[in-house]
């Protein structure tokens, strides 16, 4: 079975490490929130200037001054800061958010992502996709991995226009987890209950299998 | 008027000067710390042609989205736009020039602008679209585009409380991009809740410093929310 958005953000939340800063974009990424293990600390940082977001507010809790980066009201855990938007992107593009996850239209086997635009249809903007690709080392692509019509969206070259170059290593679609690099994908994980044959037919870039490639876990 | 006092009694002196044509920087993160009020004013007054720079574009009927209908803009440069439907109609009809820009390179083309800075190199954007026609460079191996600063003919901010000589403070996530627009205007108004004798802030907790800002308004804000996200009071009981 393909993965839910749900167990996408709980295969995700597996990634994450106690004391880690981490940038959740919009969508899917941001409902790995909801997965952080017990026992563990986790900064969440919103471009918009605030690093400790906390939950949503309740009706008394609401403050118009106080939103996420998707415009949400939001709260504060114990222990944020706040700060103004070019202090925020000094911290995505000087690379001290220790994870970032974001969605994707397409990758590429050299690493290249397009997520913001789709030429011909109205373009909304890239808001802080570019900075956040550019300056983290560490970033997770979550989508799905293929269209409603089966069209792979893991491709040899991205056919978008970019959000970022050369700069994404892992991705984890609702089929598998995959590692990019050396110009190839490399299989790391499947979903449950689907085949690497499965895999292969809806990845349209090269694609390496070594070994076994166990299911993935939850 | 007098001294360091930068407070002016209306909006109407708060925006004096502003005419078609100028460049208009604009602090605020969606409808969220927008100087609301001078925008207001702007659409009073009828400006056209004007050059905004602000990170978002409000919506149809609040922030900087009540200035399309007249077609009081011209170029709008921001990082994420088209969440009302004028905006959109205008855009694709080719009325209104949008230049996107990425949000930390937008930040900083402020910061820099008002820093003095004529230029900087980023990576971000580099490979992609907003590359086209930009002096790009490697240093260390990495290869970084080079991006230059604006400044405004004006520059509007909402801050939380201010003393009578510009000295700022902001609340929340209402500071965004206000700071950095407070240092990028020839001429720099502000808007505020509540405005105090001088002495009567921090100078450690002041956030922008009074030398940035030329003129000082107190006004009511309606602050409206674009998505209210809540979750249950945990006096209801259940999760």
């Amino acid at each position: 079975m393909a993965l839910s958005r749900e167990q996408i953000a709980q295969r995700v939340a597996q990634e994450l490490q106690d004391g880690y800063y981490v940038n959740l974009g919009i969508g899917i990424p941001t409902l790995v929130a909801n997965y952080v293990p017990e026992n563990m600390e986790v900064m969440l940082q919103s471009e918009n200037g605030l690093l400790g977001m906390g939950q949503f507010p309740t009706e008394e809790e609401i403050d118009a001054d106080l939103i996420n980066a998707g415009k949400q009201t939001v709260t504060m855990v114990k222990g944020a800061s706040i700060f103004d938007s070019a202090e925020s992107f000094a911290m995505v593009r000087g690379g001290h958010v220790d994870l970032t996850v974001l969605g994707a239209f397409e990758v590429d086997v050299n690493g290249n992502i397009a997520s913001y635009m789709i030429p011909g249809k109205l373009i909304k903007g890239m808001g802080g996709a570019m900075d956040l690709v550019a300056g983290a080392d560490n970033i997770i692509v979550t989508m799905t991995h293929a269209s409603k019509h089966g069209v792979s969206k893991l491709l040899s070259n991205c056919t978008l226009p970019l959000t970022g170059k050369g700069c994404i290593k892992k991705v984890l679609t609702d089929l598998a987890f995959i590692e990019i690099k050396d110009g190839k994908f490399h299989l790391l994980e499947r979903a449950p209950g689907i085949s690497v044959e499965e895999i292969k037919k809806l990845t349209e870039g090269e694609l390496i299998v070594t070994g076994d490639i166990p299911e993935m876990v939850f | 008027m007098a001294g360091f006092d930068k407070v002016v009694s209306s909006y109407e002196e708060a925006m004096a000067g502003l005419k078609d044509n100028m460049t208009v920087i604009a602090g605020g993160f969606g409808l969220c710390g927008i100087p609301e009020n001078l925008i207001n004013e702007i659409k009073r007054k009828g400006t056209k042609g004007l050059t905004l720079v602000s990170n978002n574009c409000g919506v149809d009927d609040f922030g900087l989205g009540i200035l399309l209908p007249d077609r009081q803009i011209k170029k709008i440069i921001a990082s994420y736009v088209g969440e009302n439907a004028e905006f959109e109609r205008q855009m694709m009809a080719g009325e209104l020039d949008v230049e996107l820009t990425p949000q930390g390179t937008l930040a900083e083309k402020m910061r820099a602008g008002g820093a003095g800075i004529p230029a900087f190199f980023t990576a971000t954007g580099y490979g992609t679209p907003v590359a086209e026609g930009k002096e790009d460079r490697q240093f260390n191996g990495r290869n970084y585009i080079l991006e230059e600063a604006i400044i405004g003919d004006f520059a509007i901010v909402k801050a939380w409380k201010a003393d009578r000589y510009g000295n700022l403070v902001f609340r929340k996530t209402a500071r965004n991009f206000n700071p950095m627009a407070a240092t990028a205007g020839k001429i720099t108004v502000v808007e505020v809740e509540e405005i105090v004798e001088p002495g009567a802030l921090d100078p450690d907790q002041i956030h922008t410093a009074g030398i940035y800002v030329d003129r000082l308004i107190q006004g009511t804000f309606e602050k409206r929310i674009e998505q209210r996200t809540t979750r249950p009071s945990t006096s209801q009981g259940d999760k």
